[in-house]
C-alpha cells in the first residue's frame, strides 16, 4: 500500500511527519486548555453560587 | 436577523456549540481523504518527483496563513470600529492557528526546496514576506500576552494586525510584483500553463476544504476558551470587589 517515493522518500516522510506534528501539537493544547477553562470558570460559578446561598 | 447578534458573546456560545462537532467532523473527513488521496493514490511528477507530494501541506498551509491573518484583520477592524469583544477574542483565537499554519508552510517548503532548488532557504521576495508574517504572528500573540488591561491589548493588537496586512498582502502577490526569485506562481490558477494537473489539483481541492474546515474549528474552539476565559476573569474581579 505504501507508495513508491524513491530518493525522495526522507523528504516527503519529514515534511509530513513535520506538518502533523505541528497540527497534533496545536490541537491538543488548544484541546487542554479548553478543558482547563470550562472546569475552571466551572468552579468559580459554583462557588459563587453558593456564597449567594 | 443581524450577523451582529453573534457579538453577543451568549448568543455565539450557543451557535458556536452547535456547529462544533460538525465543523470538526467534517474538517477531519476532508483532511483524511485529501491527505489519503494525495500520498497514496497520485502519481509521481516528471519534473518534481514524488515531492509533488508535499504539495497537498504546503499549498494549503500557506494559503490558510494568510487567510488566517486577513480573517484577523476583519476581526481586528470590527473591533476597532464597533467595539465587538467577540470579534477581538477571535482575532487572538486565531493568531496561534495561523502562526502554525505559517510554519507547515515554512518548514515544508524549506525541506522541499532542498532537494529542488539545491537550497533550504531563499532571500525571495514571496519567501521572506511569510518569513516576516511569521515574525507578526509572535508579535502579535506576544503583545496580547504582555498587555494586561484586555481592551488595551485589543487595540493595540488590532493596529498591529492592520500593520501586519501589508505583509500577508505581500506573500500572496509577491510573485506577481516581482520577477526574480524562486518561487514559482500559484499552483490553483485560471491560467491553465501555470494550474497544475487535475490529477494533482483535485485531492489538493480537498485538502484546501479540510485546513479551511480545521481552521473554523480551531477558532470557534479557541473563541469559546477565549470567551470563557473572560468571563472568568470578570467574575473572579466582581468577587474581589465585594
Amino acid at each position: 500500500m505504501m507508495p513508491e517515493l524513491g530518493k525522495y522518500a526522507v523528504v516527503v516522510g519529514a515534511a509530513y511527519a513535520a506538518s502533523i506534528v505541528l497540527i497534533l501539537a496545536l490541537v491538543a493544547l488548544s484541546v487542554w486548555r479548553a478543558g482547563v477553562v470550562k472546569r475552571a470558570l466551572r468552579d468559580v460559578e459554583e462557588r459563587m453560587e453558593k456564597q449567594r446561598g | 436577523m443581524s450577523i451582529w447578534e453573534y457579538a453577543n458573546p451568549k448568543r455565539f456560545m450557543q451557535t458556536s456549540g452547535v456547529l462544533l462537532p460538525w465543523v470538526t467532523a467534517a474538517a477531519l473527513v476532508c483532511l483524511i481523504a485529501g491527505l489519503i488521496w494525495g500520498f497514496f493514490l497520485t502519481p509521481d511528477a516528471d519534473k518534481f518527483g514524488s515531492t509533488v507530494k508535499i504539495i497537498y501541506l504546503h499549498v494549503p498551509a500557506a494559503m490558510m496563513a494568510i487567510s488566517a491573518w486577513m480573517m484577523m484583520l476583519v476581526a481586528s477592524l470590527i473591533w476597532i470600529i464597533r467595539r465587538h469583544h467577540v470579534s477581538a477574542l477571535s482575532a487572538k483565537a486565531a493568531a496561534p492557528v495561523g502562526l502554525t499554519f505559517t510554519l507547515i508552510g515554512l518548514v515544508t517548503g524549506a525541506i522541499w526546496g532542498e532537494p529542488m532548488w539545491g537550497t533550504w532557504w531563499a532571500w525571495d521576495p514571496r519567501l521572506t514576506s511569510f518569513l516576516i508574517l511569521a515574525l507578526f504572528y509572535l508579535g502579535y500573540i506576544a503583545l496580547w500576552q504582555a498587555v494586561e488591561d484586555p481592551d488595551t491589548a485589543a487595540d493595540l493588537t488590532s493596529v498591529l494586525c492592520i500593520v501586519g496586512s501589508v505583509f500577508a498582502f505581500l506573500s500572496r502577490y509577491a510573485v506577481l510584483f516581482w520577477n526574480q526569485g524562486l518561487h514559482q506562481g500559484a499552483s490553483l490558477s485560471v491560467d491553465q500553463a501555470e494550474h497544475v494537473a487535475d490529477v494533482y489539483s483535485n485531492p489538493l481541492y480537498v485538502c484546501i476544504a479540510g485546513f479551511i474546515l480545521l481552521f473554523v474549528s480551531l477558532v470557534l474552539l479557541r473563541t469559546r476558551t477565549e470567551i470563557r476565559a473572560r468571563r472568568m476573569q470578570a467574575l473572579l474581579a466582581r468577587e474581589r470587589l465585594a
